[in-house]
């Protein structure tokens, strides 16, 4: 068999189109980490964004309301998040595995009547001249919005976090929050705002899942990506430049068995199916076996919940 | 405005109020949300708490549901108390249904009494196979428990479905994705003629009685104990968290091993693609509810295992869907987190500007 140029773009295109999701997720938790605050409900909050878009996106016929909505839902649990862990301090850990058991609850609850309905997708934008280049036009100028702002979103968060004010003052409450607290900074109100935009980027995520990937709405249609979003995160070792490379990887694992069986490879499809979870294991411990370089860049309060008084 | 106020030492009384109050306030809830979902609260109220308690049958239905969630929770909460975060409980359920499923397969010609402890030893061992790996990872590379044991559960769920679609499919069975039906030599012994109730029940009773031992009357007990609340004591105290991290996931693959083998031989009766609802899942919100105390979590067992025969009933009598179920029970953890605040805390109103 030959593959030609189209063949590889083709390829291409289906790596970021399944990286999409991943970026969105991982940033949100990437800024959620930051802060000091662990949440592991992503999962849930991404099927909260994604039954919402598709349901409204397919009410309303827009699919700009229907992301829209994506967004407010995922905020929504991620608020409920920040008052349980932030305001009542429970333990992060139970929170968001709570938070995770609900999104997948609610959203099959909600989207029960949503199953087998055909919806035309969030449409795609061709940049005008850029998109008729052989070869480049097609892999980086004929993409849906959303493809568009999940690399926007990171070099966003990248310059934010290095370059502003606020960024370091997010980055200090989540490595010492007391000593931010000392100096006057809101940790309460910083973690709050962490917290939703995680949240509005796992609705956002769950959004291109049920509006763009395969635009369509089934029970746990997110099959862990919120939590490869977590593994990410540590891959990334809490930086967004490696995060973008880190989910293009992963999303390379994900289309590999739509692939394999175009060019004649033979493997049961579950083998294949596997290799994400596979990938996910390996890359978290060659990560984590330096366990120097995991302290030196984690926030150094993470998961640990903040008592003003004390 | 309301504060929390640090309180002197935990409150016992809340101790035992707060999973109460969060029960209370789950229902609650749960009405609301059916009056919003625009369901007769009467029937409602009868598939959840009156038809699961109607008769003997519905009654051992009970038993048979509660086992598995108070087996795995039991397990669970030893390595909760001790801040090791197993949530792959459901992968090593589903590894121990697969060896312990193989070994029935196996000797399908033979019937003979030995088969069936055979299969409980492939399935404890199984689960622990599958608990080693996060165990190893922890301990040799520091990788996240919670994210490994999660990835494998996965990987497990494939796996069944591999193994049912291929080597362990039923050969007369059409390409069905399922395996030969256990014969009798190879199924759990019913304790209540007529009903489904199996030895997994009386087996579950035994595990509380031997962890609380465990808890409260070893040196281990207290180890788990230290190193949950001051870990850095313990390492004075020359406890290992290497070793922790390896008993509570060891232990907890055994019996969540256990739990799976028992579903295929009890209830089951054979290898299916979807052998568990959920249950390793379920059983952490069991042992939150239980307060990781065996006796407790006997109690929450029975309670989640209610509220999973209310939402099989509500699917039939009202038609509604079965995540109905996990919206209450994910609603019960969150109301049971908000509620555990009042046993450190006491909640004080205080005038707004008089901030101290």
């Amino acid at each position: 068999m030959n593959i030609d140029s189209t063949m590889l773009v083709m390829i291409a295109l289906s790596v970021i189109s399944a990286a999409t999701p991943l970026i969105y997720a991982a940033i949100g938790e990437l800024v959620v980490e930051k802060s000091g605050v662990l949440n592991l409900g992503i999962e849930g909050m991404m099927l909260a964004g994604a039954v919402s878009g598709f349901g409204v996106g397919h009410l309303s016929g827009s699919s700009f309301l229907g992301v829209l909505a994506g967004i407010i839902a995922g905020m929504l649990l991620a608020m409920l998040f920040a008052f349980l862990t932030l305001n009542l301090r429970t333990s992060q850990v139970a929170t968001g595995l709570a938070l995770t058991i609900f999104g997948i609850g609610l959203s099959a609850l909600v989207g029960k009547s949503l199953i087998g309905i055909a919806y035309a997708g969030v449409p795609t934008y061709a940049v005008p001249f850029l998109s008729d280049l052989p070869v480049a036009g097609p892999l980086l100028f004929q993409h849906n919005l959303l493809v568009y702002g999940s690399v926007a979103l990171v070099v966003l968060v990248s310059i934010f976090l290095k370059y502003t004010r606020a960024g370091l003052i997010l980055r200090a409450v989540g490595d010492s929050p007391e000593s931010a607290h000392a100096l006057g900074y809101p940790v309460m109100a910083v973690r709050y705002i962490a917290t939703l935009f995680g949240g509005a980027c796992a609705g956002l995520a769950g959004c291109y899942l049920s509006m763009a990937y395969t635009p369509s709405w089934q029970e746990e249609m997110t099959a862990g990506r919120g939590w490869i979003a977590l593994a990410l995160v540590v891959f990334a070792t809490w930086q967004p430049g490696r995060l973008i490379f880190g989910a293009y990887l992963f999303g390379g694992f994900t289309i590999l068995q739509l692939h394999a069986q175009a060019m004649g490879i033979n493997v049961p499809s579950q083998l294949m199916s596997m290799l994400p979870y596979i990938a996910t294991i390996v890359v978290l411990v060659i990560i984590s076996r330096d366990s120097g370089r995991i302290r030196k860049n984690a926030p150094a309060s993470i998961g640990q919940a903040f008592h003003p008084t004390k | 405005m309301i504060s929390l106020q640090a309180r002197v030492e935990p409150s016992k009384l809340m101790g035992f109020a707060a999973p109460v109050i969060a029960l209370a306030l789950t229902v609650l809830a749960g009405l609301i949300l059916f009056a919003l979902l625009g369901v007769p609260l009467d029937k409602a109220f009868y598939s959840f708490f009156i038809e699961p308690l109607s008769s003997t049958y519905e009654l051992s239905e009970l038993g048979v549901k509660a086992a598995p969630l108070i087996m795995i929770a039991i397990a669970l909460s030893i390595g909760y108390r001790a801040n090791v975060w197993n949530i792959g409980a459901e992968g090593q359920f589903i590894l121990g249904a697969i060896c312990g499923g193989a070994v029935a397969l196996f000797f399908y010609e033979i019937e003979a009494w030995y088969i069936l402890p055979l299969m409980v030893l492939a399935g404890m061992l199984g689960g622990m196979l599958w608990a080693a790996i996060p165990a190893l990872l922890r301990t040799q590379f520091n990788a996240n428990e919670i994210l490994t044991s999660l990835m494998l559960t996965y990987i497990a769920v494939l796996l069944l479905s591999l193994l049912v679609n291929g080597p362990l499919s039923d050969p007369d069975g059409y390409n069905h994705a399922e395996s030969r039906m256990f014969h009798a030599a190879a199924t759990l012994p019913i304790i209540l003629e007529g009903t489904r109730l199996h030895i997994g029940a009386p087996v579950a009773l035994l595990l509380v009685v031997v962890v609380w031992v465990l808890l409260s009357r070893t040196l281990l007990g207290f180890a788990l104990k230290v190193n949950g609340i001051a870990p850095r004591a313990g390492l004075y105290a020359g406890f290992t968290q290497k070793r922790l991290i390896w008993f509570s996931f060891l232990f907890c693959g055994a019996v969540a091993g256990c739990a799976g083998l028992f579903e295929v031989a009890g209830p089951i009766g054979l290898l299916l693609p979807e052998i568990s609802p959920g249950y390793g899942f379920t059983a952490i919100i069991v042992a939150f509810l239980g307060r990781l105390h065996p006796v407790g979590i006997v109690f929450a067992g029975l309670v989640v295992a209610l509220s999973t025969l209310g939402g099989e009933a509500a699917q039939i009598n009202l038609n509604l869907p079965l995540a109905v179920t996990g919206v209450f029970q994910g609603m019960l953890l969150f109301f049971l987190l908000a509620t555990d605040v009042l046993i450190n805390y006491r909640v004080v109103w205080r005038a707004t500007g008089s901030r101290a």
